[in-house]
């Protein structure tokens, strides 16, 4: 358990949000026009790293907004939270 | 030859206070060169080296572990052991487990406490019921035995269940499995190394992974902390450490890798003489021959490696484990722990040659791996040593994600993700 700090709202409880998986997955603009392989790439295949993750969270018991946070999945530590739609941080 | 364990043995060991018992396996270090490295001591990797020394006939394996063996998920889970799952590919899978299941303290002579005390899955709603009386006829059609309990046939099996219809989520009725059960955790791991090592195979604990060499499609080799191996096979069963081993190997794969956690509670007389699992409340419990309640809570539904989990997943699960067990409600717990489940989308597994010449993979058991044990590492043992799948196998190919072809058991893996 530990604590995000929601963009919008500020410090709550993990259990607030839901977690969306890797961020920064680009959703193919004609997806007619997608291999079975590269269709199987953006549905299923994940980085799933251990260290510091890119990822797409939601306050569902708050906001109901989508933003995006940087957490090591080794330790839970947050390293930076940014909106949807700003550059992604050096962390 | 280990010198066989039986009760003549253990009287003999008696006269010298224990103290002469023969170690049950080596502590080796690394040779150079090996014909197959197995990365991952716990049951499935350790069962896998046993296969391929004993059916396979192969020689000069070796099991790599960055800890201690079966210290991982093996030792973590609730020991749950059961076949009922819907698909006929799952059911060939699962059940292939449960036969080996049934004689395998014979064979490994060593006491696994394997006990097929029955496993019972509830139904809260109607679809609940619907969902299980299709996955009843389903079992029995693959020869599985499975019935159709309504509540009062639940109550009669297990008394001390709530089934007042007045509760929050009402026990409307469940599914049996009476082959199903629980084994040792701990046993099962220690048996297969006892039995690999007797055959040849190398355990290398506090060996931890660093690299795969390849040269182009092919692996060559097995970078690790006590130094370079040369191999042109590698099996993964590393669980929820998998996507780590892959990565290194330049493979990304279909899993997500999550925390699930379970506790335990203070030992009491034996109060529970079954499992039951009830996928639509999340609560899941048994008792272990101690004497402690062994209760399952849920995974968490982000990314994480730490072993620990949230707070509010043990809190759900217990809040659903007191309305259906209300004798419960004084029970103190002991200990809470997570493990790092590695999920497939399908809630099945891969047992897989992969794009790579002699990198096979076994992984993507995500909440229920424990149950296959022996069949997982029968058929990823037989992938591995003929360079094919096992027609039991052929289904959980890491293909499926690529041709659509998936093997959907998100109903039957009791562990909502």
């Amino acid at each position: 358990m530990f604590i995000i700090s929601c963009p919008f709202c500020g410090e709550r409880e993990q259990s607030e949000f839901k977690a969306g998986g890797e961020a920064h997955i680009i959703r193919p603009k004609q997806p007619t026009e997608l291999s079975d392989d590269e269709w199987a790439e953006y549905l299923f295949m994940r980085k799933n790293i251990k260290g510091v993750q890119f990822e797409r969270w939601n306050h569902t018991h708050g906001c109901r907004k989508w933003f995006n946070v940087v957490r090591d999945t080794s330790n839970d530590e947050i390293k930076a939270v940014y909106k949807m739609g700003e550059k992604p941080p050096t962390v | 030859m280990k010198k066989k364990y039986s009760i003549f043995s253990l009287i003999k060991n008696a006269f010298s206070y224990h103290e002469n018992w023969e170690r049950a396996w080596k502590d080796p270090a690394p040779k150079k060169e090996y014909d197959i490295v197995i990365v991952g001591g716990g049951g499935h990797g350790l069962a896998t080296a046993y296969y391929l020394a004993k059916k396979h006939d192969m020689k000069k394996i070796a099991v790599v572990e960055k800890g201690w063996i079966g210290g991982g998920n093996t030792g973590r889970n609730t020991t749950i052991i059961r076949s009922n799952y819907l698909w006929d590919a799952s059911a060939g899978l699962y059940d292939h487990a449960l036969k080996i299941w049934e004689t395998l303290s014979q064979e490994l002579n060593y006491n696994i406490m394997f006990s097929q005390r029955g496993v019972m899955n509830l139904a809260h709603n109607l679809q609940d019921v619907r969902d299980l009386k299709r996955r009843t006829h389903a079992n029995r059609l693959n020869g599985i035995d499975a019935v159709y309990l309504n509540t009062e046939e639940v109550k009669k099996f297990c008394p001390i269940i709530n089934t007042s219809q007045s509760i929050r989520y009402p026990v409307l009725g469940g599914t049996l499995q009476k082959r199903a059960g629980t084994a040792r955790h701990d046993a099962v791991a220690w048996g297969y190394a006892r039995a690999a090592d007797d055959m040849g195979v190398d355990i290398i604990q506090n060996c931890e992974v660093k690299g795969i060499k390849r040269n182009a499609d092919t692996v060559t080799g097995i970078e690790t902390t006590k130094g370079f191996i040369k191999t042109n096979k590698i099996g993964v069963a590393a669980a929820g450490h998998t996507s780590v081993i892959a990565n290194m190997a330049g493979l990304k794969l279909p899993l997500e890798s999550k925390p699930l956690q379970a506790l335990v509670s203070e030992p009491v007389k034996p109060i529970i003489d079954t499992v039951v699992m009830s996928n639509a409340v999340h609560a899941y419990v048994s008792q272990s021959d101690k004497g402690e309640l062994v209760i399952g809570a849920g995974t968490d539904d982000y990314v994480s490696y730490s072993q620990k989990g949230s707070h509010d997943i043990v809190e759900g699960t217990l809040n659903a484990i007191l309305e259906l067990y209300p004798i419960f409600s004084r029970m103190r717990m002991l200990r809470q722990w997570g493990g790092i489940v590695d999920i497939c989308p399908d809630a099945s597994p891969i047992i897989s040659k992969t794009s790579i010449k002699g990198f096979y993979l076994n992984c993507g058991w995500g909440t229920g791996g424990f149950k296959a044990t022996p069949g997982s590492g029968d058929l990823f043992a037989h992938t591995i040593a003929n360079d094919e799948p096992h027609k039991l196998n052929a289904a959980f190919n890491i293909n499926r994600f690529v041709s659509g072809d998936l093997v959907d058991e998100h109903g039957a893996a009791a562990v909502a993700h």
